[in-house]
């Protein structure tokens, strides 16, 4: 379980983040949304630490932080382990072939061996429908092949929660419906996962928790049906500029 | 001619092989060593406690002094105060080594920036996503930010590797037989310094056309990964 308490984040001066606090399920989907600038990807970023707001306690499992003191390079490195992420641009390692993208953070962060890893990785290969591209580079592959292998990366880390950052937004729409499709298959498979998106179809398919960011604060925490359903002011605002 | 080009050519081919490579390779392994640690101290900003981090703000300063001194004055008076100046104050190399120890401090000075930009040029995304797996700053650094900056460091490190290939012939004015000076006194001695001066002209640029060859095979070895789809 994630328990984020009273976190702020400033870039110069301005709050990316105000006084957040979130609770997030085990074994849940997570789903944030908010417009453009809102304060979605620093939210997410923070939970795998690659942001540290400023002041505010953070929860995961049995790991606790406390943003207003010194957090320990081990204490960072072990909740990176628990949250792998998956990037809107993919960012795969473009100098190391497909597999070796997938194993690089089992055998060298987890310290698996490499046949292991790579059985493992194979394995995710097959997931995401890519079993045969293991013997190339990233930028031989699509936008969609590119993030269906990201999601292998992550996944290949076995993290407790898995964080994607609009992990679709780059893609063309035949394409985004390949890469959500995997993700609905993760979801059914009850992993923890924390998806920022703006494909409203998907929120609406998978979501067991809506996480509505707007203005770096949190205007909305419930369930889909709660959101989609009966929404309030704002979301009603938003749910509507979002339809054609 | 031809017997000046004959009976010439054993000389300097042995102070070639003596002098001129040795001081190169040596001098650009040790250099580039130095540049790999100068950019890295220049770059980073470890995280820690404040003793730590003053230390390490310290340590920059001196990186970027020694950037500064060496791409800012001549080499030929770099060779000038190490070979002829330090001994007055007690510090005494021979020659060889005293060329060493300049070139490669030059040469480190060089490639540290050429180092710097290239890490630098890599995608910031390189760093989030290998972070946010877990690696360590060193895993994120030696397997995914290296093997990428190195391509793109290839060029400007052969030139500067070619440099110092020619810049040794300084080491002539500190004593150090090495090509150059082994043709200017053979042009001493039989009067026909513009075909000395010209043959040994023709024996820098087999070298330099050598390493040119080289860097051509190391870009392409290190470029595979950028073949384009359907190419
Ligand atoms: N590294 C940074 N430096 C300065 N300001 C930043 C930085 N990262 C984010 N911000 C600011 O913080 C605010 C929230 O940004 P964030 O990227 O979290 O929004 P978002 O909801 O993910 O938006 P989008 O939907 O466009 O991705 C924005 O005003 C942004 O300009
Ligand atoms: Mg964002």
């Amino acid at each position: 379980m994630i328990k984020l308490e009273h976190i702020n984040k400033q870039f110069k001066g301005k709050y990316a983040l105000k006084d957040i606090n979130l609770s997030i399920n085990k074994n849940e989907t997570t789903v944030i949304l908010g417009p453009s600038g809102a304060g979605k990807s620093t939210l997410l970023r923070t939970l795998n630490l690659l942001e540290q707001p400023q002041s505010g306690l953070y929860q995961i499992d049995d790991q606790s932080v406390d943003f207003s003191k010194y957090i320990s390079q081990n204490q960072i490195l072990t909740i990176r382990r628990m949250t792998a992420m998956v990037f809107q641009s993919w960012n795969l390692f473009p100098h190391l072939k497909i597999l070796q993208n997938i194993t690089e953070g089992p055998i060298h962060v987890l310290k698996q061996s490499k046949s292991k890893a790579q059985e493992n990785a194979r394995h995710l290969l097959k997931l995401v429908g890519l079993p045969d591209v293991e013997g190339m580079y990233p930028n031989q592959l699509s936008g969609g092949q590119q993030q269906r292998i990201s999601i292998c990366r992550a996944l290949a880390m076995d993290p407790k929660y898995t964080l994607f950052d609009e992990p679709t937004s780059a893609l063309d729409p035949e394409i985004e419906a390949q890469v959500l499709r995997i993700l609905l298959k993760l979801a059914a498979q009850k992993r923890s996962m924390i998806v920022v998106t703006h494909n409203m179809e998907f929120a609406k398919k998978v979501a067991d928790q809506i996480v509505f960011v707007e203005n770096g604060q949190i205007e909305f925490t419930g369930s889909r049906e709660e959101f989609f359903d009966e929404p309030s002011g704002r979301i009603h605002d938003f749910l509507t500029a979002m339809e054609l | 001619m031809w017997d000046t080009i004959v009976s010439s050519t054993p000389q300097i081919v042995q102070a070639g092989l003596e002098f001129t490579i040795p001081l190169s390779i040596i001098s650009f392994a040790l250099g580039f060593i130095i540049s790999i640690f100068t950019a890295m101290i220049r770059i980073s900003n470890p995280k820690g406690n404040i003793v730590f981090k003053l230390l390490w703000r310290f340590l920059k300063l001196i990186a970027d002094f020694y950037v500064w001194l060496f791409r800012s004055t001549p080499e030929l008076v770099q060779l000038f105060i190490v070979f002829f100046g330090l001994p007055n104050i007690g510090i005494q190399f021979p020659a060889f080594t005293a060329g060493i120890v300049v070139f490669s401090l030059n040469t480190g000075a060089y490639c540290s920036e050429s180092i710097r930009s290239a890490i630098q040029s890599i995608p910031e995304g390189q760093w989030e996503a290998a972070s946010s797996i877990g690696m360590k700053y060193w895993q994120v650094m030696s397997l995914i930010i290296f093997p990428q900056a190195i391509r793109v460091a290839l060029p400007p490190l052969s030139n500067s590797f070619i440099s110092l290939v020619k810049d040794t012939s300084l080491a002539s004015s500190i004593t150090i037989t090495e090509m150059f000076m082994v043709s200017q006194q053979i042009a001493a001695k039989n009067y026909e310094p513009l075909l000395m001066y010209s043959i040994v002209a023709v024996y820098y640029a087999v070298i330099c056309t050598l390493l040119t060859w080289l860097q051509h095979y190391l870009e392409k070895r290190t470029s595979r990964y950028l073949i384009n789809r359907g190419a």
